[in-house]
């Protein structure tokens, strides 16, 4: 009841003020504006991540020859255009730390919690909208900075995107642990303060704001992923603060929480006592949870596109919602698996082998019930949906190699190797990202009240699927052959010599599969103001969201927020003339709703 | 300007692509042009989806034959190598398979099912048999590679100390590694980098008091008797490090401030490994790759390359700064005899001080 109060309270303070363009573009409190705000913030950051990536990719297939482009955009990190090794190592890292935290989590669950949860449980705006707007400008604060220190004189942070102490903890050690690690660290502890208030709005406008009849059970699955992605997010995130402010502490103030005798540079340094183990367990306790805050969004918004695009409910709802719990539980309890060589405890690595290997379980489960639902399905092949095809493709792909690291003995032989590069892109980081693709494709309308180009998608989907494969499949074998991830080349190991012409296949699809997300953006940025104009409800979809009118309006709905009477799923319902009933279409005489 | 000129090119063709799509859409302007898939669309798509399915599988099938079979995967050269091998190839059995499957069901659905106008999708939510399969069977397979996992790397991680294992200290640091032997006593000598003294020539901080530290020995190469259980002792100065031995199936991360162990059993001398037939064909294919890329060293005017002739390394496989991608050495694997006659070769601990 309170919740309805609280609505009604909103509704006025919509009529009271005018909007000026600040409070309506800048300093919006509007979900969907500040959706948007997340989207395009990590659409300019994604830009910056892969087109690193394409640069120390052309370093390795060309190793220590000169390149145009380094030159370009390197400076004083490439004499003579030649990619210097310090620049490569910070390339990586800024690579993974962007990729990760500013790419699939913020602007990932930063755009579509926003986006979705009010208007797909039928609030008129988040829990509190001041907060969502503070989470959003300390994300951009986050990103500024990160930004700003790739300039900085020694370099931008280059430890690797998990930042191991010593190494980042001493300038001596590397350029990049210098002021390019003091920012990295800043603005991490700004983004976590970001990701923990978007997270506990989430959190709080789920439990309190959903709609008259909106029950958990009735919940669309992409809620129950935003939900529980956010309850992973705030158990795990604050440890990842506790461990850069620790490492702060090493830092700049002479403690010695991670490190311990050390002998650099002709000096002892004064630190004793301290341990780099601690901070591998302090970074893997969200490390791991981490993986899981980028990929169950993404799994979220694939359930919801692939029962829309098969006119089928998504099989086996109960088993889904149960699979999300029992991922997000088990996601706390395995980190130790990135730490199976680290000196741990042998009897430590045989527990987390042990738990990680479960989680194969509810994923099997996920995997099995969405190709389930594409069986005898009417599938409509929207780009969304190829998308999301894809993700379950890539999470298969890269999902089974996580039996042999996952199993300890085996990981000591491909521990750090580009086999671990090779899984956990295709599990984490190409699942994420088509989820947020098909997301993005998918809600297009809903956001821009515009459609994409979908022959664009066409286009945009079928070579971004061949070139990560490309990229990607091959790598696990490199990585068999023993070739060490982190290396800036490799011909100083005449041993790998024959892998040489894989890296040079592996670069060309990184290249064209990075061009041509080009293909991408133009259709994002000209549909956004061009494009045709959308109808209400254009993938006949049965979520709430579609109810709501194309126009944005603060408050969302017009009059009332509708009613809810059965679950989002009743596609091709038998009883019903359309394929497809939305939530807020009472039950017919008789008709009987499913049982969940 | 090749660079610029790609540049170019792919604008071009970018901007073909723009145009293609432009025809493409003003044929269909016609019919529709909602931006939502008609049953031609489906129908492409499915196509294509059928296509992607081979594409997995070519590319599946040209990783395994042109890189399936590299040396790393079969011929180990140690005691528990075999053992990893077996499970890594067990597991990638079963990933092969369940992969194959799932991928085909997944496209193959993708194709079957492809939408058309007017008919209607099966209306189905629920079956608590195919879902309680389906999880029953994940649970059995991975019950056993738990059980089999588990029980390898408790055999593998146990040291047995009742073998009498050859001691040896790998001691890591920017950007090279040193072994330290324990000499006739079998025992290191204490050591903390608070007592390196360069001066003196003592680069591993040593305890020059410690009475088990004068007969060490400190080498720049890793010797190693075949056949004899060896136990490492890892240590690093400055940063984390991990002492990656690919060959052996064997790593352990070298952490500042405490001390790591890892212990195998070497079990094919150098020599021996450089005669495998899997090596020599690795070896010729990697000379032959060397001497073509040599030929363009010399067009520039640069030395040509080394030929290469097979030897077991210690790599480092923890970012450690810099130079990491260069920090290598050389493991020698011997008979005892060979070893012997080496180890009488090198200097010990308290004759290599400087006074």
């Amino acid at each position: 009841m309170s919740a309805h109060e609280d609505t009604h309270a909103h509704e006025d303070h919509g009529h009271h003020h005018k909007e000026t363009f600040v409070t309506k573009y800048i300093f919006s409190q509007d979900h969907k504006m500040i959706a948007r705000q997340y989207l395009i913030t990590g659409t300019i950051m994604g830009v910056i991540g892969v087109f690193m990536s394409m640069m120390f990719r052309i370093q390795l297939a060309w190793p220590e020859k000169p390149n145009v482009l380094f030159e370009a955009f390197l400076g004083k990190w490439a004499p003579n255009g030649v990619m210097d090794a310090d620049i490569y190592l910070a390339l990586v890292t800024i690579h993974g730390t962007i990729m990760v935290f500013f790419v699939l989590t913020a602007g990932l669950s930063g755009t579509f919690s926003n986006l979705l949860i009010p208007l797909q449980i039928g609030a008129r705006d988040m829990a509190s909208g001041f907060l969502n707007m503070v989470s959003y400008w300390l994300f951009f604060l986050s990103s500024v900075i990160m930004v700003i220190s790739l300039f900085v004189q020694a370099g931008p942070a280059a430890a690797g995107w998990t930042v191991y102490p010593p190494l980042s903890a001493l300038p001596m050690a590397q350029g990049g642990s210098g002021m390019g690690m003091t920012l990295w660290l800043v603005s991490m502890a700004i983004f976590i303060a970001s990701s923990l208030l978007g997270s506990l709005n989430y959190i709080v406008t789920v439990i309190n704001l959903r709609t008259k009849g909106m029950s958990m059970t009735r919940l669309p699955l992409t809620i129950w992923a935003f939900f529980v992605t956010a309850i992973i997010g705030v158990i795990s995130f604050p440890v990842l603060l506790s461990a850069a402010l620790l490492l702060i502490m090493d830092r700049s103030f002479g403690t010695s929480f991670f490190l311990s005798d050390i002998f650099i540079q002709g000096e002892v340094l004064h630190y004793q006592g301290g341990s780099p183990v601690l901070f591998e367990h302090l970074f893997w306790f969200l490390g791991h949870p981490e993986v899981y805050i980028v990929l169950l969004p993404a799994l979220g918004i694939t359930s919801e596109v692939i029962a829309t695009n098969s006119r089928k409910p998504i099989f086996g709802y109960r088993a889904m919602v149960a699979s999300i719990l029992a991922i997000a539980f088990l996601s706390t309890i395995v980190w130790g698996h990135h730490m199976f060589v680290s000196g741990m405890n042998p009897f430590l690595g045989s527990v987390f082998t042990f738990t990680t290997l479960l989680i194969a379980i509810p994923s099997a489960v996920k995997a099995f019930n969405y190709i389930t639902t594409l069986w005898k399905g009417n599938l409509q092949m929207n780009p969304a949906m190829l998308f999301s095809i894809g993700l379950v493709s890539t999470f298969i792909t890269g999902g089974l190699t996580g039996i042999i690291l996952g199993d300890s003995a085996l990981d000591i032989n491909v521990h750090d190797t580009y086999f671990v590069v090779a899984h956990f892109h295709l599990v984490m980081g190409i699942s994420a990202l088509y989820g947020m693709f098909a997301g993005i494709y998918h809600w297009f309308p809903r956001m821009f009240g515009r459609m994409l180009n979908k022959n664009l998608g066409y286009i945009h989907f079928w070579v971004t699927a061949i070139c990560a494969y490309g990229v990607f499949f091959p790598m696990h074998f490199i990585g068999m052959a023993g070739l060490p991830r982190r290396y800036y080349t490799n011909s100083n190991f005449p041993l790998f010599d024959d892998l040489a012409n894989v890296n040079v296949i592996i670069t060309l699809f990184a290249l064209v599969g990075g061009v041509f997300q080009l293909v991408f953006l133009w259709n994002f940025f000209s549909s956004m103001f061009y494009g045709k104009k959308a109808e209400q409800n254009p993938w006949r979809s049965n979520t709430l969201e579609w109810t709501a009118p194309v126009e944005h309006i603060h408050g969302n709905w017009p009059g009332e927020i509708p009613h809810v009477y059965r679950w989002s799923y009743d596609y091709s319902k038998p009883g019903h003339d359309e394929d497809f009933v939305p939530q807020n279409i009472p039950l017919k005489e008789g008709e009987e709703e499913l049982q969940h | 300007m090749t660079a610029l000129l790609t540049i170019l090119v792919l604008v071009f063709i970018l901007v073909a692509i723009w145009q293609m799509v432009k025809i493409f859409d003003l044929a269909q302007a016609k019919v529709e042009n909602s931006q939502i898939a008609t049953d031609n669309d489906n129908r492409i798509n499915g196509y294509l989806m059928i296509s992607f399915l081979a594409f997995i599988y070519i590319i599946t099938i040209v990783s395994f034959v042109k890189w399936g079979d590299l040396p790393l995967l079969s011929n180990s050269a140690s005691e528990h190598g075999p053992q990893i091998d077996n499970l890594m190839i067990i597991s990638l059995t079963i990933i092969f398979i369940v992969q194959t499957v799932t991928q085909f069901l997944l496209h193959y659905f993708a194709f079957k099912y492809k939408g058309e106008k007017g008919r209607k999708a099966l209306f189905f939510a629920d079956n608590n048999k195919l879902e309680t399969i389906w999880t029953i069977i994940p649970v059995i397979v991975l019950a056993g590679l738990i059980i089999y996992g588990l029980s390898t790397w408790i055999n593998i991680m146990g040291v047995d100390e009742s073998d009498d294992p050859l001691v040896v200290e790998l001691y890591a640091q920017q950007f090279n590694w040193k072994a330290r032997y324990a000499g006739e006593d079998n025992t290191l000598g204490k050591a903390n980098v608070r007592l390196i003294d360069f001066d003196r020539a003592n680069i591993l901080g040593l305890d020059e008091a410690d009475p088990n530290a004068q007969d060490d020995v400190i080498t720049t190469e890793l010797h190693l008797p075949v056949g004899k259980p060896v136990l490492f002792k890892m240590r690093s100065q400055d940063v984390l490090h991990s002492a990656y031995m690919p060959h052996f199936r064997a790593q352990m991360n070298c952490v500042p401030g405490m001390i790591t162990q890892f212990g195998f059993t070497p079990t094919v001398t150098t020599a021996e490994m450089r005669l495998t037939p899997e090596m020599t064909d690795k070896v010729v294919n990697i000379n032959n790759i060397r001497v073509e890329k040599s030929k363009e060293l010399i067009a520039n005017g640069e030395p040509a390359l080394d030929r290469y002739e097979f030897d077991y390394l210690l790599l480092c496989n923890k970012i450690c700064g810099k130079s990491h991608y260069n920090m290598q050495m050389k493991i020698i694997v011997e008979t005892q005899e060979e070893y012997n006659a080496w180890m009488k070769e090198q200097k010990v601990f308290k004759n290599s001080l400087i006074n």
